[in-house]
Order: structure tokens, then C-alpha cells, then sequence
């Protein structure tokens, strides 16, 4: 590694060619580039929204500006951290420290081996120099000299009149060490992207979820990914708790009690999950990440049998959980659908309607507007479970219920019961199996970096020679940290003491 | 005393740390103002006076400190928690940690003098808090109630201080360079007992090197908690993007320093750019950017 590099290409072709690419690729100054090219590839991902983070502030985007939209989109500015631009520059980057570090690794291990360098000929041109006279023997003085910088941990290099001794060794230790981490730590991340997962499932209290690929609302997998790596435990969620500031509205504390069985056929056992505190199974973790609510409902048809009956996920809106879903009642003739808006605290005032004014149910109301025709869900379009496209459909009624109450949907269609309500909460489910690579690479960046930081190397050499009966020491030394004047001083001022 | 008492304490001791504050930036500026008018000739009388009243300023910051503190402390006992749920909150706190670097570092080196723009520097965080950034105090969001809250943001706090401090030493460093060349290496007689360029330069390097693996931590301290509370330890959410660029920022510094050797002005100004990136991340993120470090009730 240098840090001078030719710009020219010399005049070679094949191997030689590429030897010149390699040796640019790995020279110190492109590394530093492509590092600061990699710091400025990721402003844009700060100042337009990401699908990774906000797909809604994407679709906003689009809505807003489509022709803009369309152009940023083909420059993958709404996914820039997983586009093709910005890989490309870790991987160079990547490629590039690996060799740039690796042969400097090999050249430190030989270093470690050799000798202090040997005795330059005129050490008082050094930048540090002091001469002190002693009264011993020119050999007893350099025994002295020695001792007293083993003593120091220098490493030794005796010649007939003269003494080389080097220390700091470990800050270009710390240096590499800090280097061979941001490796390690770039493998964890890819590891992890390969081989990991992320998955979401919304589960209502009371209801089970097993962790199995048909369970989820959502799944994104690494290419190194197989579902039989997906561990098999299911999780019954028992009792959902959520606290908020009576004045604010703010939460508080979200606590679930669940119960989870980590193999099938073995016993349960309680756990409490907590937005810090996620379930741990190997690699793979459970996180509480949102929650809202599901009001039960019992749908009947004109001759009273029951056609749909369970808990419904809606979807929050705001703080206060005004929550706003879909009721799809297929099993009806003509098919039935609900627009549904779920108030827990239920105020309403002229400029914005029906709203909640408080997150816990204190007074929760269901509006409802039933709408009726073809839900076209065996159309095979997707559709959200949140929403009803009421563009085919004829709106039949409005209602506004309570908990208990029973509406017969007008056109003697059937009835609505809305039963109560119950939390759900939505499970994350998560495996990174690089993560471990990546926090043992960040502790030693952190190590790698104080030590190549605050180490201190220094190189000190003692000469000795005679004049008329005395022995004089000539001490020099040379350094890349602070501390040397010090260090010789101290040596200088031992020598007059104990040489006497 | 109730919670709410405390509250109302730790505002009212913000308001009185302001004014002495100000009352310690007059007395700066008074003796910089006078240092200016004498020069550099004046009788030994007067630079005793001077040195006498650069102690009462330096004195004014020490109780200014004092006070901001107690402020803080009544803040964090009102809100049953450390004070750091919010960006009022972190601004009082940055301001006491930057107070207080300037006030240890002042102990060790020569930097007496930079009280005036660490005073200026306090005016304007604290009058930006309480006047724009203001919320009541209150419990800490769900997904804050952590170990990791103390451990990542004292560290963040801590490294911001000193970033910010190295930056006015590179500042200070820059304007006096600019000032030397224009006279042929010589400064302005206000500005001759102010440290030779050559220490401004090394100073705010170690500065720099001193903090970076703190800043480092901070980030990593903060990943770990992310991968508790949000499932993944790094997302690119706007915050850590520009945690990751502040960082690559001073590597490129401290690299340039060190392996290029990188000196003074190109040295000053990288410094610079890097502490900038800082301040863009504690100002543009946290009020118009979005992403999953906005918990601070704006």
C-alpha cells in the first residue's frame, strides 16, 4: 500500500494491465475516496423517502409528482441502499480494503519478527538527542541502557557499541486491527442480508400464531434464505397492555404476555415481550413492534345463520387509534362489505366528523357503511385487507354502533352484531444470522482504533563511546507520537542515577 | 417538592443561567474590546486589570455552569428519568456538556480566551430551547425505556461538545491565519496572547482523535439498541445516515493527518466540513426530517 499512485497506465497489455487496475484499486488514497464516494451516495437516502422505510411516502410521492417520480425512481433514489450505484462503491470498497490491508498484515507479521532497524550513523541529526557521561565501563553502561529499556518494554537490538530499541509496535497492530474489523463487520452485514429474513403478522389477543411461512402478512427473504430454516415455535398471545399519559395521550408502556412452545409437542412457557425486550430463539428474534384494534363482529344473513364471526384487524391512523378497516362478508347474497371506522374514545364535531379523542376503549364506537355487490375477491387482483374498492358496489346503509348492539342492514339483507373489541398486536419476526460478526467486528474497530489512536511508537537508539577515562551515552530517538522528548529525558536522567 | 415544582425550578434556573451567561459574554467582550484599544504596548498595570477581568468572566461561566446544571438536574428529577427524551432536552444538555468541556480543556491548555464564543455559543442553544424547542416535561416514549438511552446519548452528547469545540479552535485558527498572511505573520495586537497557530492546529487534532472513538461508541452503542427496540441494528434511517457521514467525515481527518499528514488550513477546513455534517444531523433531522429517531415531541 502507498500512497503515491501512477496515473498513468503504463504501456502493457493483459496481466500487466490488470496488475496496474489492481494496484489503483488498492492504494490507500482509493480507499479513502470510494469512503468518502460511500458517505456522499448516502445523502440522498436522508432527503427522499425510502420504499425500505416509508413505501406510503413513496406511493405520496408519486401521487404528487409522478413525471419527477418516475425519473428519481430509474435512478433507484426511493431504494438507494439497495440499488446497484451505491453496492457497487461498498463493493469496491470492500475489495479495495481487503487489498490494501491483507499485505500489509503479512508485512507486519515479518516486521514482528525482525530486529530493531539498526544504528543511524549520526544521532545527534535526530529530533531527539542528549548525551549524558557515566563512569562505567562502555559495555557495563549499554548493560545498563538495555536493562532499563526492557525494563520500558522496548524490543532490543544489541550491536558492539550500540543499542536499537523499538516500541509501539501495536499501534500499526491497532491500525490493521481496526481495518480487518470494518471487514468483519461488512461480512456480517452481508451475511446477514443473505441469510436472514423479516417477516410481519398481525395476531388479535387470544389467538396463536405458529412461526411458518403461510403464517405471515408479510415475508422478505435473503437469497440464501430456505423456509426450513424458519424455527419451529408458536406463540399464543394471552394478554396484550397498553399505558398512556392521561393528558397526552402518549403511551407509556406496551407489555404482551404470551405464552410460547419452542418445538411442537413441548410444554408452554409465559414470557413477557416489550418494545426493548424481544423473544430470542437462536437467530431469529421476535420484536412487539405496533398495535391497534380489532372489534369482533357476528354477521348473519337474512335467515339468521351466522356467515362471519371473529376479530378484525383495523388499521391506526393516529395517536388517539382512530382506526379505519374492512368488513368482507363473501358468504352473503348479495356479497356485503363494510366500510369500517373504529373509534376507542369516540367524539365527534362537525368539521371532522367521527374521531378518537383517547387511545384506550372508553367509549368505543364502530360507524360502519354497508355496502352491497361483487367484493371481487375472487378476481385474483390482491386486495387489501384494510380497504373495500366500493367502485362496483351500492352503499345500502350507515350505522354508528356500541359494544352489543345488533343492526339489521336495511334491504332485509341480514345483521351486523358488533361484540366488543380486542387488541392485536404485530409480531416481527426477524433472523440475522451476520448480526454476531458484525457486533464482535464493531467492538474491534473500537479496540483497533483506540490502540492505533493512543499507542505510541517510538524508536530509541544509545551509542557509547569513550573519552579520556569517562564513557559517554549518546541517546536519540525518532517517533511518529507525542512523548518522546520525555521518554528520553527520563532515560537520560536514569542513567545518571543509577550509573553511579 | 412535587414534579411539577421541579419543572417550573428547572425553567426558572434555565432563565437565570441565561443571564449570567450573557452577563459572562458582556464581560468577554469588554476585555477583548479593551485588549483591541491598548494593543499590545500597554503598561503592566493594564494587563494585570485585563487578566483580572478575563478572570471574573471566566468566573461568570463557572457559576453560569453551576446553575445550568441544577437546571438539568431538576429537569431529569421532574421527568423521573434521565434528561435526554427530547430535543429541548438534549439542547440544554449539549449546552452544559459543551460548557464544561470548554471549562476542563481551559484547565489544561491555553483557551481562556474562546470563552467568548462558548458563551455566545450557549446564548444561542439555550435561547433557540426555551423559545422554540420548549415541550412540558413528560415520561419517555415506550421504546426509549432503555439502559441504551444513558449509554448512547451521553456518549453522542459528549462527542457533539467536543466536536463543536474543536471546531471553534479550527475556526479561530482559520480567521487568525487569514489575519497573519494579509500582514506579513503579524496579528493584530488583541489577538498576539491568543495561542500560535501551530498549537490551534494540534489542539483541536487532539481534540478530534480524543472524541472520535467516543463518537464511534455512540454509534455502535446505538446500533445494539436499535436491534432491541427496532429489529434491525442499522436501517439508514436519516439520523444514522448522518451519523455514518459525520463519522466518515473526521476518519477522513484524522487519516489525513495522520497517514498523509495533512496540516492547518486543509486540515481546518476538513475539520470543519466534518463538524458541520454533525450539526446538519442534530438540526435538519431532528426538525424537518422524518425517520425513527423523531420521538422529540416537535
Amino acid at each position: 500500500m502507498s500512497i503515491s499512485f501512477d496515473t498513468q497506465p503504463p504501456q502493457l497489455t493483459g496481466i500487466g494491465f490488470l496488475r496496474w487496475i489492481w494496484r489503483q484499486l488498492t492504494s490507500m488514497r482509493t480507499a479513502l475516496v470510494l469512503l468518502l464516494l460511500l458517505a456522499i451516495a448516502s445523502i440522498p437516502g436522508s432527503i427522499f423517502p425510502q420504499r425500505s422505510q416509508n413505501p406510503l411516502k413513496v406511493n405520496e410521492y408519486y401521487g404528487t409528482n409522478p413525471e419527477l417520480a418516475r425519473r428519481l425512481d430509474a435512478l433507484s433514489l426511493f431504494n438507494v441502499y439497495s440499488s446497484a450505484w451505491f453496492s457497487a462503491i461498498y463493493i469496491l470498497l470492500f475489495i479495495s480494503l481487503i487489498g490494501c490491508v491483507l499485505p500489509r498484515t503479512w508485512e507486519h507479521f515479518k516486521m514482528a519478527r525482525a530486529l530493531p532497524p539498526l544504528t543511524p550513523k549520526n544521532l545527534e541529526r535526530l529530533e531527539e538527542f542528549n548525551e549524558v557521561k557515566t563512569s562505567l565501563s562502555s559495555q557495563a553502561a549499554l548493560d545498563w541502557a538495555e536493562a532499563e529499556l526492557r525494563r520500558r518494554h522496548y524490543r532490543i537490538r544489541r550491536l558492539p557499541d550500540s543499542i536499537g530499541a523499538e516500541k509501539g509496535f501495536i499501534r500499526e497492530s491497532g491500525n490493521l486491527l481496526f481495518h480487518l474489523s470494518l471487514i468483519l463487520l461488512l461480512i456480517g452485514v452481508a451475511y446477514g442480508a443473505l441469510g436472514g429474513m423479516r417477516a410481519d403478522v398481525i395476531v388479535s389477543e387470544g389467538e396463536t400464531f405458529t412461526n411458518v411461512a403461510t403464517s405471515y402478512d408479510s415475508l422478505s427473504t435473503g437469497s440464501l434464505f430456505s423456509v426450513d430454516d424458519l424455527p419451529p415455535f408458536s406463540i399464543k398471545v394471552e394478554k396484550f397492555t397498553a399505558k398512556y399519559d392521561i393528558v397526552t395521550s402518549a403511551p407509556l408502556d406496551y407489555q404482551l404476555n404470551a405464552k410460547v412452545v419452542d418445538l411442537p409437542g413441548a410444554a408452554s412457557r409465559d414470557v413477557v415481550v416489550k418494545v426493548n425486550a424481544p423473544l430470542t430463539f437462536g437467530d431469529t428474534r421476535v420484536y412487539l413492534q405496533a398495535n391497534g384494534y380489532s372489534p369482533i363482529v357476528t354477521v348473519r344473513n337474512k335467515d339468521g345463520a351466522v356467515t362471519l364471526r371473529g376479530a378484525i384487524p383495523f388499521l391506526p391512523q393516529d395517536g388517539n387509534l382512530t382506526s379505519i378497516g374492512a368488513i368482507k362478508v363473501p358468504d352473503m347474497e348479495p356479497q356485503i362489505g363494510f366500510v369500517a371506522k373504529f373509534l376507542p374514545t369516540a367524539e365527534r364535531t362537525k368539521e371532522r366528523g367521527g374521531f378518537s379523542s383517547y387511545p384506550e376503549p372508553l367509549k368505543p364506537i364502530l360507524d360502519l357503511a354497508a355496502w352491497s355487490g361483487d367484493l371481487g375477491l375472487d378476481s385474483g387482483i390482491p386486495q387489501s385487507v384494510y380497504r373495500i374498492d366500493t367502485e362496483k358496489l351500492t352503499q345500502i346503509g350507515l350505522a354508528a354502533m356500541s359494544p352489543g348492539e345488533r343492526w339489521e342492514i336495511p334491504g332485509g339483507v341480514g345483521s351486523i352484531t358488533f361484540e366488543g373489541v380486542t387488541p392485536w398486536v404485530n409480531l416481527q419476526v426477524v433472523r440475522d444470522p451476520g448480526k454476531k460478526f458484525s457486533l464482535v467486528g464493531a467492538i474491534l474497530i473500537l479496540l483497533g482504533l483506540l490502540v492505533s489512536l493512543f499507542g505510541r511508537r517510538h524508536r530509541i537508539w544509545v551509542r557509547v563511546s569513550e573519552n579520556g577515562g569517562d564513557t559517554i551515552a549518546h541517546i536519540a530517538g525518532l517517533t511518529r507520537s507525542p512523548g518522546l522528548d520525555r521518554e528520553i529525558k527520563t532515560l537520560a536522567d536514569s542513567f545518571e542515577k543509577g550509573s553511579q | 417538592m412535587s414534579k411539577s415544582d421541579w419543572a417550573y425550578l428547572s425553567n426558572d434556573l434555565i432563565y437565570a443561567s441565561m443571564a449570567v451567561c450573557a452577563l459572562a459574554f458582556v464581560t468577554f467582550t469588554y476585555e477583548l474590546a479593551w485588549s483591541i484599544k491598548v494593543g499590545a504596548g500597554a503598561e503592566k498595570t493594564t494587563i494585570n486589570r485585563r487578566a483580572k477581568v478575563l478572570r471574573i468572566a471566566q468566573a461568570l461561566t463557572i457559576l453560569y455552569f453551576l446553575i445550568l446544571a441544577v437546571a438539568v438536574f431538576s429537569r431529569a428529577i421532574s421527568a423521573g428519568r434521565v434528561p435526554w427524551g427530547n430535543m429541548y432536552e438534549f439542547s440544554i444538555t449539549g449546552a452544559l456538556a459543551f460548557t464544561f468541556a470548554y471549562l476542563v480543556a481551559s484547565l489544561k491548555f491555553e483557551v481562556q480566551w474562546l470563552g467568548i464564543l462558548i458563551t455566545f455559543a450557549s446564548l444561542l442553544t439555550l435561547g433557540t430551547a426555551i423559545t422554540l424547542l420548549y415541550v412540558p416535561s413528560a415520561p419517555l416514549v415506550p421504546a426509549l425505556k432503555s439502559a441504551w438511552l444513558v449509554i448512547h446519548v451521553s456518549a453522542a452528547i459528549i462527542s457533539g461538545g467536543v466536536f463543536l469545540l474543536a471546531n471553534c479552535i479550527a475556526g479561530a485558527y482559520l480567521i487568525l491565519e487569514r489575519m497573519e498572511l494579509k500582514n506579513d505573520g503579524v496579528r493584530p495586537p488583541w489577538a498576539e496572547r491568543l495561542p500560535k497557530l501551530a498549537s490551534l492546529d494540534h489542539l483541536s487534532y487532539r481534540l478530534v482523535a480524543l472524541v472520535f472513538p467516543i463518537w464511534t461508541f455512540s454509534i455502535i452503542a446505538g446500533a445494539i439498541w436499535a436491534e432491541a427496540a427496532w429489529g434491525r441494528y442499522w436501517g439508514w434511517d436519516p439520523k444514522e445516515t448522518w451519523a455514518f457521514i459525520t463519522w466518515v467525515g473526521y476518519a477522513a481527518y484524522l487519516h489525513a493527518r495522520v497517514t498523509a499528514g495533512w496540516k492547518g488550513r486543509r486540515a481546518a477546513w476538513l475539520c470543519l466540513i466534518a463538524g458541520s455534517t454533525f450539526l446538519f444531523n442534530y438540526v435538519y433531522v431532528n426538525i424537518w426530517g422524518s425517520g425513527r429517531h423523531t420521538y422529540s415531541g416537535l
